[in-house]
Formats: structure tokens, C-alpha cells, sequence
């Protein structure tokens, strides 16, 4: 179990070596990478900027984390997320998961992106021809995570807006 | 209590992060995000439309009323986009 918050690129196929290595209860491995797309919103981008919040970041990849371990069995997992100046073509985020049997890595790092999209403070800004752009956040994203929650009771309460 | 700014609500606030008192009266995140809008032009700006204003105090999200107290670090900031 590990998070690393970086801006330097990653190598899936050594990540993925060094996790599962000298442990051959793992049957199953599932690694999902997101990449910078070259349109975003139906506009062309020629750079990504991510910004976040150091020690927030951390803490709410750890907990993540830790609740896909506590809800499936996992031998090993992995989170990489970047930050700083990305372009198009360039990796942002590395998700690993390993377990015996193929169900729970699957379903494993599925949750994980979708909690992360929603949880980890990390803001993107597209470069465009028309200046820089801060991306706003999408309503299908909460409901990727809310589909997490509906059998769950144990799980945190979804975020709240805060009102004055 | 140190105040934190991310993305779009440090380019209006027009300051990454700054140190202040806790604000007479004030003792709840709800309580703060009024406060914070009374500041000047650059915070209300910032604070006009909460629906698109999340807060964390001391790295957790927050609700409008959770307390607030000296020696807090509270962040704003967008709703996350990251992944």
C-alpha cells in the first residue's frame, strides 16, 4: 500500500514489478493510467497545469487508500499522482491494484479513481488559444463515487457544499 | 489561524495564503465564509457563488458547521478536479 505525489513521470511496467514482487499470492493485477488528452471540453489544449494542496493531498490519498484495502482484498496497491506542467500525451495518474483473483483488483481500482477524482484536492488548468482555463469540476464525477456508497453505510458522508 | 488559497480563489483572493486572528464572533466554517466575503473586493469575488466553494479545515473537508479556532489552518478552493 502506497502513494507517491510527484511531478516527475513513472514507469508502469517498473511499478507495476517492484509491487507485486516475491509475492505469488497475487493472481491478478490491474494498473489504469489517465492521460493529458489534446481536447478537453471540445477544445484544443496545448498544456495542463495541476495545482494541489501538499498535505491535504496526502492525507486523503492515504485514506482512500485504506478504505479500497479495507472493502477488498488486496495483497498490494499503488497510487502515483503528478503535478506541475503536463502535455498532451503525458501521464498524470497510475492506479495498481493486486490481488488474487481478478474481481477485487478491478473493482478495487475503479473505486480508487473514482474517489480520487472527487476527494484528492488537485485542480487542473488547461492552456487554450484563448488563455488559461480552470476546469470545472463534473456532476457525472460525484455520481461515479456516489455509486460507491449506495450499498456502503460505512463509508464517509459525501462532501457537503458549504453555505455562509 | 493560517488561510489557504488554491486555483481560481487564490488568483481572486490575490494571495496564496496568509496569517490572521480568529475573527471576533466567529466560530464556525459558515460563520468564516462570511466573514471572509466582507474582506474586500479580491474575497468577495472569490466568495460570491458558494456552491463552487469547498473548504478543508486542518486538511479535512469541512461543513459550514464545523467550528473554527485560532491556530486553525483553513484551506478554500474549488471543487477538485483532479485524476
Amino acid at each position: 500500500m502506497a502513494i507517491r505525489v510527484q511531478s516527475e513521470d513513472f514507469d508502469v511496467a517498473a511499478e507495476t514489478k517492484a509491487l507485486v514482487a516475491g509475492n505469488t499470492n497475487i493472481g491478478a493485477v490491474v494498473t489504469f493510467t489517465g492521460l493529458v488528452r489534446e481536447i478537453a471540453g471540445g477544445e484544443a489544449i496545448s498544456a495542463m497545469t495541476l495545482e494541489h494542496y501538499p498535505d491535504m493531498t496526502e492525507a486523503m490519498l492515504a485514506k482512500i487508500e485504506a478504505q479500497a484495502n479495507d472493502r477488498w482484498a488486496l495483497d498490494a496497491s499503488l497510487i502515483i499522482h503528478r503535478y506541475g506542467r503536463l502535455e498532451p500525451g503525458e501521464q498524470i495518474v497510475l492506479v495498481i491494484t493486486a490481488s488474487p483473483h481478478r474481481q477485487a483488483a478491478f473493482e478495487a481500482a475503479e473505486f480508487l479513481m473514482d474517489w480520487l477524482k472527487t476527494k484528492a484536492p488537485f485542480w487542473k488548468q488547461e492552456a487554450t488559444v484563448d488563455g488559461e482555463k480552470w476546469v470545472a469540476a463534473k456532476a457525472s464525477d460525484d455520481d461515479a463515487t456516489d455509486r460507491w456508497t449506495e450499498n456502503f453505510p460505512e463509508s464517509p458522508a459525501k462532501i457537503v457544499v458549504a453555505k455562509g | 489561524m493560517e488561510l489557504l488559497y488554491f486555483a481560481w480563489l487564490r488568483e481572486k483572493v490575490g494571495i496564496a495564503s496568509e496569517s490572521v486572528p480568529l475573527p471576533d464572533g466567529i466560530a464556525d466554517v459558515g460563520g468564516l465564509l462570511t466573514w471572509m466575503a466582507d474582506r474586500g473586493p479580491g474575497y468577495a469575488e472569490a466568495m460570491k457563488d458558494l456552491s463552487v466553494v469547498r473548504v478543508a479545515v486542518n486538511q479535512e473537508f469541512a461543513h459550514s458547521t464545523d467550528p473554527v479556532k485560532d491556530g486553525d489552518e483553513v484551506a478554500f478552493f474549488p471543487p477538485v478536479t483532479g485524476g
